[in-house]
């Protein structure tokens, strides 16, 4: 009836995952009974839950990303705590089943459901905005990709109390991840979760593609476009080409697992490198996926603070292009140890090279952007700033890994750690961050304190030099990743600094909570009124903050690149437009429904719950058959009612709602 | 190309037409609709090329179980090859009696696509359940797993395409040929053509191949 699953899969005699488990449940137990006693179901259900607006979207995905990254970071610091008093006679507090789990839960965490979901988060604000237009190519569509990528976070969260999480490392190579070796849970955890989460970011890949190239203002040529949106059609390009192979990869994991196949296993003629190939096929353009939409907020950060215009806007656009090319022909670089041959491993070692130098163009148009520039030293210029900083130095070590020889000392070693932790953290989470200090005033109306967030900037910067840089040296010294037990006593003091490093992170993040809760405090005095608090130059800072489901009564003209800047140049028109009446998506609660089966048919096929799997894929081909029978998705608001709003949004000092 | 010749292109071209570079604002929804979804196949491809890999890589890899050249019979795969491009072209025909807003000839055309592509599924069926009878099923070796996935993977989308159709052509019955049943079928058409390609793939990478 439960197929695998019994009370043994409750960790009851494992005090560190029942008491987090209790902990959560508490929280979570807490947060429902208080949103019934405030009977605030009604609002979270009709505003949120089945909203299908692309901006509650992106503020949903943000909230997931944030939420996740705090039990990707507890696992870190979980980590660095083990190495830190694991060494010579002591076994530290974590044993070997355990630890291994957490670092394959703290890889899948941060790469899945914390950066995808704060990058995916970002774009779907930011672009339709940016492009002038009302929403993105398929609404429904995007509330099912936000579905999806929670439906796989759950899952990986319900691993912590029911059954276990994987131990064989976010990578999952086989033969480990095959039935023989891992004939547990957790690998299935792992692949179902990764694979539903994985079918959600295939859809905003469609969708963000489609919006990009088929929905822009009137006059907004390609080459209008801004940088972001440059950089979010390249991810999203990115993502329908390589999320089909991981799906393919996994699937055929899965055979194996499940039906007995032969794709990965050591017998009968399977294949453990064609996995690792395949998975880096997908997984070195991965990390282009997140770190381009960081480089688009650098883009829109940057030259917001400095005043000016991007220098050599056409060269940015280009590199991030190069960028998404030279991304798929790089994948090799993860394994030279695996003995392809000299010629192979060279040319993937000079391609990985090469890679760097529309990274450099980058960089250098950042700097000639500041260069003469009245730079305003906000929180978001500080993490671009920092950004530049540890990212030149990330690349740098990357570029190094990419020397066959030197990789073939430091594959798998501590300085690889540090390398990928240098350009992720310092890339993509600053990215993140500084996206989220820019932008929170667009969303929520009122803008962010920046002492509390300056503070937090610090922390950060600080904290991850200090977390990293003795992970280098450790490297060189000859410390390998994932070790539960440090053999070498005098690798101590270094893994002492490291475990400062995370704790002043720690400092960071207890920061950005201050700042989160100090600025919703001070809301009233913090409100922007005009729409445009940073002195922007694209479409975004055009309308209101927050915008108005509509996002623009009328579509703006787009005449030139950074549109808004030219329009304050010659002067904003204060005389009322003609209205006219504008069709709205439809709330849906697809996205929810399909997600609830998602997760019922994820479990029930981890737990070899067959019934339940059935139930779960006759409900989702039921979704289908209802919601492609239905032809009224949208509603039309007339002009007279967006008259009427307009007037209400515009009066200033009276907040929008 | 300096911005200033792009932007003459874009504002000399009447705004109707310009939707490329976005000179006339947000394209209508039939093409956003049928532009996501030509990305979909693209993806589907992708996943697709995916599979095709991992059978080149692993086709040599009978562990000693049988091989291509023992199993594959190209008589049923002329046929079903034979059945699946004709229902493309049978599909063709249906989808220029739908946009003439012909729905009897419509039907007509539905049909005939569905009992064609229903033969090309029948006929797979019973190779797979022969080859498994054989003691060739998918757990025998890699090369087999490989195959049952690919081919198998291919016959899934034919399965899943033929049930879409019966869908829609229930609300072409029941709405009549409206605008947005006549998206659908756009975009059930373009699948249908898509599984034709990947099938051309199929036919000469596992079965020609693996016979020559």
């Amino acid at each position: 009836m439960l197929g695998k699953l019994t009370w043994a899969a409750i960790p009851f005699n494992e005090p560190l995952p029942l008491l987090s488990a209790v902990v959560i449940l508490i929280v979570i137990f807490a947060l429902l009974a208080l949103i019934t006693i405030k009977g605030w179901w009604p609002y979270l259900w009709n505003e949120w839950v089945t909203s299908v607006d692309h901006k509650r979207i992106g503020v949903m995905y943000m909230l997931l990303g944030l939420v996740m990254m705090l039990r990707g970071f507890s696992d870190a610091i979980m980590m660095r705590t083990q190495q830190a008093i694991a060494i010579g006679p002591s076994q530290g507090y974590l044993p070997p089943e355990h630890y291994d789990q957490v670092f394959s839960a703290h890889g899948v965490i941060m790469i899945f459901f914390v950066a995808m979901p704060l990058v995916i988060g970002l774009m779907n604000f930011v672009v339709p905005l940016q492009l002038g237009v009302r929403d993105v190519a398929f609404p429904t569509l995007n509330s099912v990709s936000f579905w999806l990528t929670a439906s796989g976070a759950l899952l990986v969260n319900a691993s912590l109390v029911i059954g276990n999480f994987a131990r064989t490392t976010w990578w999952n190579y086989p033969p480990l991840s095959e039935l023989a070796f891992s004939p547990g849970v957790g690998v299935d955890y792992y692949l179902w979760s990764v694979q539903i989460s994985g079918i959600g970011t295939l859809l905003t890949g469609i969708n963000f593609v489609a919006t990009i190239l088929k929905l822009r203002a009137p006059g907004m040529t390609y080459f209008r476009m801004p940088v972001f949106c440059w950089t979010a059609l390249a991810t999203n390009m990115m993502i329908v080409a390589v999320f089909p192979i991981l799906t393919a990869t996994f699937m055929m994991l899965l055979l194996d697992r499940y039906l007995g196949m032969h794709f990965f296993t050591n017998d009968a003629g399977g294949n453990q490198m064609m996995y690792v190939n395949l998975f880096w096929a997908w997984g070195h353009p991965e990390v282009y996926i997140l770190i381009l939409p960081a480089f688009g907020v650098y883009s829109e950060v940057v030259a917001t603070f400095s005043g000016k215009g991007l220098f050599s806007y056409r060269s940015m656009v280009l590199a991030t292009l190069g960028i998404c090319v030279l991304s798929t022909m790089v994948w090799l670089h993860h394994f030279f140890t695996m003995g392809a041959g000299a010629d192979v491993n060279a040319f993937f070692g000079m391609m990985s090279s090469i890679i760097a130098v529309p990274t450099g163009v980058k960089i250098f148009n950042w700097l000639f952007t500041m260069y003469r520039g009245r730079i305003v030293f906000t929180t978001p210029m500080l993490y671009s700033i920092g950004f530049m900083v540890t990212f030149v130095i990330g690349g740098l070590t990357g570029v190094l890994l990419a020397v066959p020889p030197v990789d073939f000392v430091l594959h798998n070693s501590a300085f690889l750690v540090a390398h990928f932790h240098n350009v992720i953290i310092g890339g993509v989470v600053f990215g993140a961050f500084a996206g989220y200090n820019y932008w929170f005033p667009k969303v929520f109306g009122f803008t962010l304190d920046e002492r509390w967030g300056k503070a937090g900037f610090w922390c950060w910067l600080v904290g991850f030099w200090l977390a990293f840089t003795p992970l280098y040296v450790l490297g060189l010294m000859g410390m390998t990743r994932r070790l539960q037990h440090i053999p070498d006593p005098s690798w101590r003091p270094w893994l002492l600094v490291a475990e400062f490093g995370a704790i002043v992170i720690f400092c960071g993040i207890l920061c950005q909570i201050a700042q989160l809760y100090v600025s919703i405090r001070t809301r009233e005095q913090r409100r922007d009124v005009t729409g445009d608090p940073w002195n922007g130059r694209t479409l975004e800072w055009a309308t209101s903050s927050p915008p108005p489901a509509y996002n623009f009564a009328v579509l703006p003209k787009v005449e030139t690149i950074d549109a808004f800047w030219e329009m304050k140049r010659r002067g904003l028109s204060t005389a009322e437009p003609a209205y006219e009446a504008i069709e709205v998506p439809r709330n849906s609660a697809t996205g929810f429904v399909t997600a609830f089966f998602a997760v019922a048919t994820g479990f029930a096929l981890i737990w070899h719950i067959w019934w339940m799997a059935m139930v779960g894929v006759l409900a989702a081909a039921l979704i289908m058959l209802v919601s492609g029978w239905s032809d009224e998705r949208e509603r039309e608001i007339t002009a007279t009612e967006i008259a009427q709003l307009e007037r209400n949004r515009l009066v200033p000092g009276q907040p929008a709602e | 190309m300096t911005t200033e010749t792009l932007d003459r292109i874009a504002t000399a071209v009447p705004t109707e037409l310009a939707r490329g570079r976005g000179g006339g604002g947000p394209a209508s929804k039939r093409v956003v609709v049928a532009y996501g979804f030509w990305i979909f196949i693209l993806s589907d491809i992708i996943m697709f090329s995916a599979l095709f890999a991992a059978y080149a890589v692993l086709a040599g890899n009978t562990a000693g179980g049988p091989t291509g050249r023992e199993l594959f019979n190209l008589h049923k795969v002329f046929i079903e090859t034979l059945c699946l491009l004709l229902s493309s072209y049978t599909c063709g025909l249906g989808a220029l009696s739908a946009e003439r807003r012909q729905p009897a000839r419509f039907l007509f055309f539905a049909a005939l696509t569905f009992v064609l592509g229903a033969a090309f599924v029948v006929i797979e069926a019973t190779e797979f359940a022969g080859m498994v009878e054989q003691g060739a099923g998918p757990t025998r070796s890699a090369f087999l797993s490989s195959f049952f996935t690919l081919v198998g993977t291919h016959g899934a989308h034919v399965t899943c395409g033929l049930l879409w159709l019966v869908y829609l052509t229930a609300q072409v019955m029941v709405k009549g040929l409206t605008a947005p049943v006549l998206r659908r079928l756009l975009c059930w058409s373009l699948f249908w053509h898509a599984l034709d390609i990947v099938w051309i793939g199929v036919m000469t990478l596992v079965y020609l191949m693996g016979v020559g």
